[in-house]
């Protein structure tokens, strides 16, 4: 079902991504209902993301590209067009698209390491011994560096350990997509910087196995994580505009890239896609 | 700024064990000043107690009975509470008659009210279904269920059942639409997260939905617990059983309103521990939102 090795398996380019198109996007809408109206938040969103690839998104708020990361975890059905991650229909949400929210979403009242302990027991219930659930939660906790701080509940711990501790959960169940909507849109400028590459480190260590679709407002960010970026409209009725794709190569650090001359052209062209947008929006 | 303060200590070791001995003293202190100020307000609200009380003595009835001769009596039934005198039981065992009433009336409501509020909080099939009768009973007063229950439990247990009943009764409200609401509450995103996760029922229940509710639960039972306890009074004075309610009705009947006095003192004293009891209960299991 899933790849057996962390380590094994084809390792991919770094290019970045394994060539068969693995979850793909068809012509997918979403209408709410607010009252009586009928609202589209999105339109026409088609994409075919490859195993292992990392995708961002990005827009200004309310563009509904939350709408669209929802979507693939199955929380709420397309109102058209359809959804496979590896040749399956979506329906529902699953282990296999695991999530991390900008609101941590952990639950108050387990401590760190039951928060990630629980996502494992359940989700690898009697497919593993108890104890290589509770190695694996270790193990994961490790490597976002908060085994130390296993015992807190997290009220008890910063935004930035959170945040870690729902990453750590995330990864902790072997998911084959990883959807993270908007993860570090509410942590202070240092702490995302870490977290950056806490996640890519994660992501690596895991033979870049999984594929990444991300929501963000930031286009550093944006270019500093992904493979290719999704420009979207201003919302209501959003679409994606622009694809541009990001030629930088992995593994990549904070420093090298900030000073790439690419990198630096890829601010100004998504700086000024999304300034456009919001021009001709006031206009 | 912190550096240099940390490493003084490192060449005068005598500075440090100083300042551990001033920083002790200092919380010591500190601690004492706290709880003498939380006594001195307490004492504060006795004194207006005792002196509207005395007031009371003093202008509006001669007969009504003083604080220091109630205070005598009070500690002379306390001398005898636990034993009974020519055939009738003290006070402390009338107070435990009646707690132990409260216990199986409150005990067999909150086993009903709490898996009700938890299906009303769920299903809003079922909420629909027992809302109207929820509201149509809920602000029905204590008072009218004891003669119904003597109707109903004529056969079965007569005027004892019928006040376990009341109690059950009126107990039953708070806990059951505070359960209702605490569920109801649940963040969207828990309930993601429990899907996205695999959950399964009985992991959903016991790892998401009831640590979010049990505060909600607590603050339910707590009312409950106060309900049952101003209900106890009365209907002990109904129906005639062995109590706190109706030792007070019995010292009135027999003119010695200064055990009238003992009676509330005691009712009072029983109602704030229980609160008290809850309350910390209640913190104890508080994380709202500690996780978002």
């Amino acid at each position: 079902m899933t790849m057996p090795a962390m380590q094994g398996g084809p390792a991919p380019s770094d290019a970045g991504g394994f060539d068969e198109p693995y979850l793909h996007i068809d012509a997918v809408a979403k209408d709410f209902l607010i009252g009586r109206d009928r609202v589209t938040a999105v339109r026409d969103v088609t994409l075919e993301v490859k195993r292992g690839e990392f995708v961002a998104f990005i827009g200004h708020s309310g563009c509904g590209k939350s709408t669209v990361l929802n979507m693939v975890a199955g929380v709420y059905p397309p109102s058209s067009g359809g959804i496979r991650v590896g040749g399956r229909p979506v329906s529902a949400p699953g282990p296999d698209r695991a999530m991390v929210f900008q609101s941590y979403s952990l639950l108050p009242w387990l401590t760190v390491e039951d928060n990630v302990f629980q996502a494992v027991d359940a989700v690898f219930d009697g497919q593993m011994t108890q104890r290589d659930k509770r190695a694996r939660t270790e193990r994961f906790l490790r490597m976002v560096n908060l085994w130390e701080h296993r015992m807190k509940r997290p009220a008890e711990i910063s935004g930035g350990m959170r945040q870690r501790t729902a990453i750590a959960r995330a990864f902790a169940v072997k998911p084959d997509v990883l959807l993270l909507d908007e993860p570090f849109g509410a942590l202070d400028a240092l702490t995302k910087g870490t977290l950056h590459d806490e996640l890519l480190a994660l992501w690596r260590g895991d033979g870049r196995r999984q594929t990444i679709l991300m929501v963000t407002h930031d286009i550093d960010e944006a270019i500093y994580l992904a493979d290719r970026v999704m420009v979207m409209t201003d919302g209501p009725a959003a679409t994606i505009r622009e694809v541009i794709s990001i030629p930088l190569s992995r593994p990549r650090n904070k420093h090298s890239t900030l000073h790439d001359p690419r990198f630096l052209e890829l601010k100004e062209r998504l700086f000024s896609l999304l300034q456009g947008d919001a021009m001709s929006a006031a206009s | 700024m912190e550096d240099v303060t940390l490493a003084i200590p490192r060449f005068d070791a005598r500075g440090t064990w100083r300042r551990r001995a001033r920083d002790l003293a200092g919380r010591a202190l500190r601690t004492t000043q706290a709880w003498v100020q939380s006594a001195a307000w307490a004492l504060a609200s006795v004194a207006i107690a005792i002196g509207t009380w005395e007031l009371v003595c003093l202008t509006v009835s001669r007969d009504f009975p003083t604080p220091l001769a109630s205070f005598r009596v009070a500690v002379g039934l306390l001398g005898t509470a636990f034993v009974k005198v020519d055939g009738t039981p003290g006070i402390g065992l009338q107070v435990l008659a009646s707690m132990r009433r409260i216990a199986i009336g409150f005990t067999l409501s909150a086993a009903v009210a709490i898996p009700a509020g938890v299906l009303i909080g769920v299903s809003p099939t079922v909420r629909k279904l027992f809302d109207p009768i929820v509201q149509v009973l809920r602000p029905v007063s204590p008072l009218v269920w004891f003669p119904l229950a003597l109707v109903a439990f004529k056969n079965i247990g007569g005027v004892s059942s019928s006040t376990l009943f009341t109690i059950f009764v009126t107990s039953l409200w708070p806990t059951l639409i505070n359960t209702a609401v605490g569920v109801a509450s649940l963040p969207g995103d828990y309930k993601v997260v429990a899907k996205v996760f695999q959950f399964t029922r009985g992991r959903y229940l016991r790892k998401v939905l009831l640590p979010h509710t049990l505060p909600y639960i607590l603050t339910g039972l707590r009312l409950s617990m106060g309900t049952a306890w101003l209900v106890i009074v009365a209907s002990e004075m109904l129906s005639g059983d062995m109590g706190i309610g109706f030792f007070a009705w019995d010292a009135y009947n027999a003119g010695s309103y200064e055990k009238m006095i003992a009676a509330v003192a005691a009712i009072g004293g029983v109602g704030l521990a229980l609160d008290r009891g809850f309350n910390a209960l209640q913190r104890r299991f508080d994380f709202q939102g500690a996780g978002r």
